[in-house]
């Protein structure tokens, strides 16, 4: 494969990082993890400029910001497994990061990186869609926020442009009475690519669950929403029911991965078990 | 030809300067340009973790990094992993527990263990087990490995 990169740069501000890309055609790297993998197997070219986000200066961490979490870009995918904040508040992030790959992959890969490469399969982006997260983007214009589900517009594409940097993501601290649960499938538990994943999450009162949320990957074109199954658990179905719902609220494709009819299969199993496991106990 | 890039790190505890070809990993650096052929390449995309090395302390897929962000870190590899006399107290394990068959996994293996010496002391082992995930044993079954990380534990290298 062709490869010819003719600028590298390691921007150390935010500044300094949408200056470089304005107006070109650069190619962005945090943790590289899919970068490296894409170019390699000629998926997908380089272009002139390769920039090496990964030593901006504050675009870590993971903090609470008034009533919000903020996750900087770079937090990678160990610091939001360890991360105690988290485990307390939103410990769907937890879960989704402990089944995520291994641990020298965890130890570079990002939160950043895992929504920009926008994978229908991306393990971050179900829970964050659960937690009504947005995502802050950078420009030489200034930052704007996206609501993360209508962040998505096709495999491996999203609606940043091409001169903005991806600077964090926020989302509400959860209210007392919160709960979710996130699973996915793979044949290698957690190094593999998700097959299909499924996460649920809702709020308790006096009446029964509130603000429900339902997320499914891997079984569309993006991650998406499941407003009929989160209708269903609000008006309080059984855990088969809504499972059925679910199920057939999703048309995802056969590939080398799986087949349709056994994604379908699978989302009705672990929807069915995740209610049992977030709402009946 | 691509652009070549120069880069100032230390590697096995020592500063190196040279320059690099922006699109090469780390593990091709490693193993083509500095001879440094302990670090295996197995896969070449992050599944199998005969390529882990430390940086910073942390263990990383050397396929999977950009040879270009060694610039400024501490690079560990299996080379300069032992202890200073000798074999480390896990590499005594390996050998003691029979850990180590064919050996094409080892380098990556002892680098993601020490990283998990490290990092959490008291693992158990099933988190020993969950902590090798990303590294593939095509000979071992794994017991024995888990067997000599964890007799390894309570052992300190002077
Ligand atoms: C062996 C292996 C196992 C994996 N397992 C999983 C898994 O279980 N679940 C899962 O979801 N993924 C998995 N992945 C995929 C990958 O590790 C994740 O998607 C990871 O989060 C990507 O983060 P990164 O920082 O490495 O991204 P990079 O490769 O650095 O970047 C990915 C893309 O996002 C862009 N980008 C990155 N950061 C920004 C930013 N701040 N602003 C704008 N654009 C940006 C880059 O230009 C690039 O297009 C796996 C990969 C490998 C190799
Ligand atoms: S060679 Fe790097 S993980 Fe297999
Ligand atoms: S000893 Fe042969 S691959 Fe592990």
């Amino acid at each position: 494969m062709e490869r010819k990169i003719e600028r590298y740069c390691v921007p150390g501000t935010v500044e300094e990082a949408v200056e470089a890309i304005a107006g070109k055609d650069a190619t962005l790297f945090a943790g590289g993890t899919d970068l490296m993998v894409q170019t390699r197997s000629g998926k997908r070219p380089f272009t002139p400029l390769l920039v090496n986000i990964s030593r901006i200066a504050g675009l870590g961490g993971i903090s609470t910001d008034g009533d919000r979490v903020r996750l900087g870009a770079l937090a990678t995918i160990s610091g939001i497994r360890t991360s105690a904040l988290l485990k307390e508040k939103a410990g769907v992030l937890t879960e989704a990061a402990d089944s995520f790959a291994g641990d020298q992959v965890r130890n570079k890969a990002t939160v950043g990186g895992n929504i920009c490469n926008a994978s229908p399969a991306g393990d971050m982006i179900v829970p964050l869609l659960l937690l009504d997260a947005e995502v802050e983007l950078a420009s030489t214009a200034g930052r704007r926020m996206l609501p993360l589900c209508n962040f998505f517009t096709g495999p491996g594409k999203t609606r940043r442009e091409r001169n903005e940097l991806l600077t964090a993501i926020y989302f509400p601290i959860p209210p007392v009475g919160f709960a979710a649960g996130f699973r996915k499938f793979g044949t290698r538990p957690a190094m593999d690519i998700s097959i299909v994943s499924v996460g649920v999450a809702a709020t308790r009162d006096d009446a029964g669950w509130k603000n429900v949320r339902a997320a499914f990957g891997a079984v569309a074109p993006t991650p998406i929403r499941g407003t009929r199954t989160e209708a269903a658990i609000e008006k309080g179905g059984t855990a088969g029911e809504i499972a059925r719902i679910a199920e057939s609220e999703v048309s995802p494709i056969s590939d080398v991965r799986a087949s349709a009819w056994y994604r379908k299969e699978l989302i009705r199993t672990l929807t069915e078990r995740l209610h049992h496991d977030v709402f009946e106990t | 030809m691509s652009l070549k890039h120069e880069i100032s790190f230390r590697l096995n505890g020592k500063p190196a300067t040279l320059s690099v070809a922006a699109h090469n990993s780390t593990l091709e650096l490693l193993r083509e340009k500095l001879r440094l052929t302990g670090t295996k390449h197995g896969c070449g995309e992050g599944e199998c973790g005969a390529c882990t090395i430390l940086v910073d302390g942390i263990s990383v897929n050397a396929c999977l990094m950009f040879a270009v962000d060694c610039d400024g870190r501490e690079v560990t590899t299996i080379e300069g992993l032992r202890a200073e006399k000798g074999l480390s107290e896990l590499q005594k394990a390996f050998v003691e527990e029979g850990a180590v068959q064919c050996g094409f996994c080892t380098p990556g293996m002892i680098a993601q263990a020490t990283h998990l010496r490290n990092t959490c002391p008291g693992m158990n082992r099933e988190e020993i087990r969950r902590g090798i995930e990303g590294n593939l044993c095509r000979c071992t079954g794994y017991k024995k490995i888990v067997d000599a990380i964890s007799s390894s534990l309570e052992k300190r290298d002077s």
